[in-house]
């Protein structure tokens, strides 16, 4: 069995992988569609998300194995650390649900996402700043592309309105953890390494909103829950995603193909 | 913008360009990786040749069997040791395609992109209005009655679309 890896605990490192985690978590998520898509179009569609999503996965991660100093590489990142030490909004590892659920959630990251990556585009850190050049382009199109489906289930049938409406009572309890802040933050938004997440709250709540009115939904009453998982502490789902992610490494160390 | 040129015939580096020309883009055969715009850089140093790479999409799984092509073609043309650099900024965009390039694509059957909306915040829009708000043309008969059926098509870099007036499916490079 392999043994787990210890990432950086410093400020910067830790910001770059919540970036990372949340690209590779949901990156995972999305790819469980492929062959179960309601149509052959939607499962080329979410597996080219999926992709584009491990991509920059990728490079976030070789990214935050060298601000560390800690010499861990992307592969290492991503199989081989225990699940308090992966970093991700609990919002993206909830089990995939119905299309409508998966399609509302691809819709809140996709916006988070390109919120973020506008916002990192000008980050002190070079490198960080050139994958965010690359990755807003993406980011774009699978903002329209998810928001396009929104639309559609929320002004379609009455089963679609129903499904859709239900997904969003679901994520909605989800979103707060996507604009709170703590220390990681704080330095860096100081350091201008990048933003602090809620300073991304506004752009997005207002391009949410203009898409659930569009989609005729009814926005679920606020609620006091907090969802954890940018600070390790997950939702049961954590636990069986990473097992499912990381039985080859660990079984089969070093395995490529 | 930005479109790299290759420099003139008889100059020193010119044979590396012609070769790089020969490298095909695994996902668009019809295409170079010259075409494409991918090759920013030939560098002769002391130890070797450099070649500068910029990378099309953040997940394309082309990037590396292009990396191994490239180095292949240089090594059999008889070149010498050379290295491929990968560099991210600034970010690849399908403006680079050469003029030549996008006369390539439409040959191959795959509508060329358009110029990228220099407008940083595309602004959400919903089904039923195309993209840049402009028809595409059919690469077969011209038509510009087309209509998109999905965002995404084989790769990560097309859309798929078909022409009402045919009746054929077509890809279309997206622009990013």
């Amino acid at each position: 069995m392999q043994a787990s890896i210890q990432p950086g605990r410093d400020a910067a490192t830790q910001y770059v992988l919540r970036l990372g985690d949340t690209c590779l978590i949901l990156g995972q998520r999305i790819a469980e569609w492929c062959g179960h898509a309601p149509i052959l179009e939607e499962d080329i569609a979410l597996t080219n998300m999926s992709l584009d999503l491990i991509g920059q996965a990728r490079a976030l991660l070789t990214h935050a194995g060298q601000i560390s100093g800690l010499g861990h590489d992307e592969d290492q990142l991503a199989f081989l650390r225990e699940e308090r030490d992966y970093l991700n909004p609990t919002l993206v590892e909830l089990p995939r649900g119905d299309f409508a659920f998966s399609v509302l959630r691809n819709a809140f990251m996709a916006t988070w996402l390109k919120l973020m990556w506008q916002r990192l585009q000008a980050s002190s850190d070079t490198e960080l700043a050139a994958i965010a050049g690359k990755a807003v382009k993406e980011a774009r199109y699978h903002q329209q592309h998810a928001c396009d489906w929104v639309v559609r289930l929320g002004d379609g049938t009455d089963e679609s309105a129903r499904r859709l409406q239900a997904a969003l009572t679901a994520l909605w309890r989800y979103t707060p953890e996507l604009f709170s802040d703590d220390a990681v933050d704080e330095q860096a938004a100081a350091r201008g390494l990048g933003p602090k997440w809620s300073e991304l709250q506004a752009d997005w709540r207002a391009e949410i909103g203009a898409l659930l009115a569009a989609a005729r939904c009814e926005l679920p009453a606020e609620s006091a829950f907090r969802s954890t998982g940018r600070q390790g502490v997950h939702s049961e789902h954590m636990g069986y995603i990473l097992t499912e992610m990381q039985y080859l490494q660990r079984a089969f160390p070093g395995g490529v193909w | 913008m930005n479109q790299v040129q290759a420099p003139a015939a008889g100059t020193a580096l010119a044979p590396v360009w012609q070769v790089l020309g020969t490298v095909l883009d695994p996902e668009v055969l019809a295409l170079s990786v010259v075409d494409l715009g991918l090759v920013r850089e030939v560098l002769r140093h002391d130890d070797g040749l450099e070649i500068v790479l910029t990378p099309t999409y953040s997940g394309c799984p082309a990037t590396e069997l292009i990396e191994r092509n490239v180095l292949d073609a240089v090594a059999a043309a008889g070149f010498g040791p050379a290295r491929v650099t990968m560099r991210r900024a600034p970010a690849w965009t399908t403006d680079w395609i050469s003029e030549e390039g996008r006369r390539k694509l439409l040959d191959y059957g795959i509508a060329p992109p358009g110029p990228v909306d220099p407008a940083d915040g595309v602004p959400m829009h919903f089904v039923g209005r195309s993209p840049s708000g402009q028809r595409l043309a059919c690469p077969r008969c011209g038509s510009l009655q087309t209509e998109r059926l999905s965002a995404f098509g084989s790769t990560a870099c097309k859309s798929l679309y078909r022409c009402l007036s045919c009746r054929e499916p077509f890809e279309h490079f997206k622009p990013i």
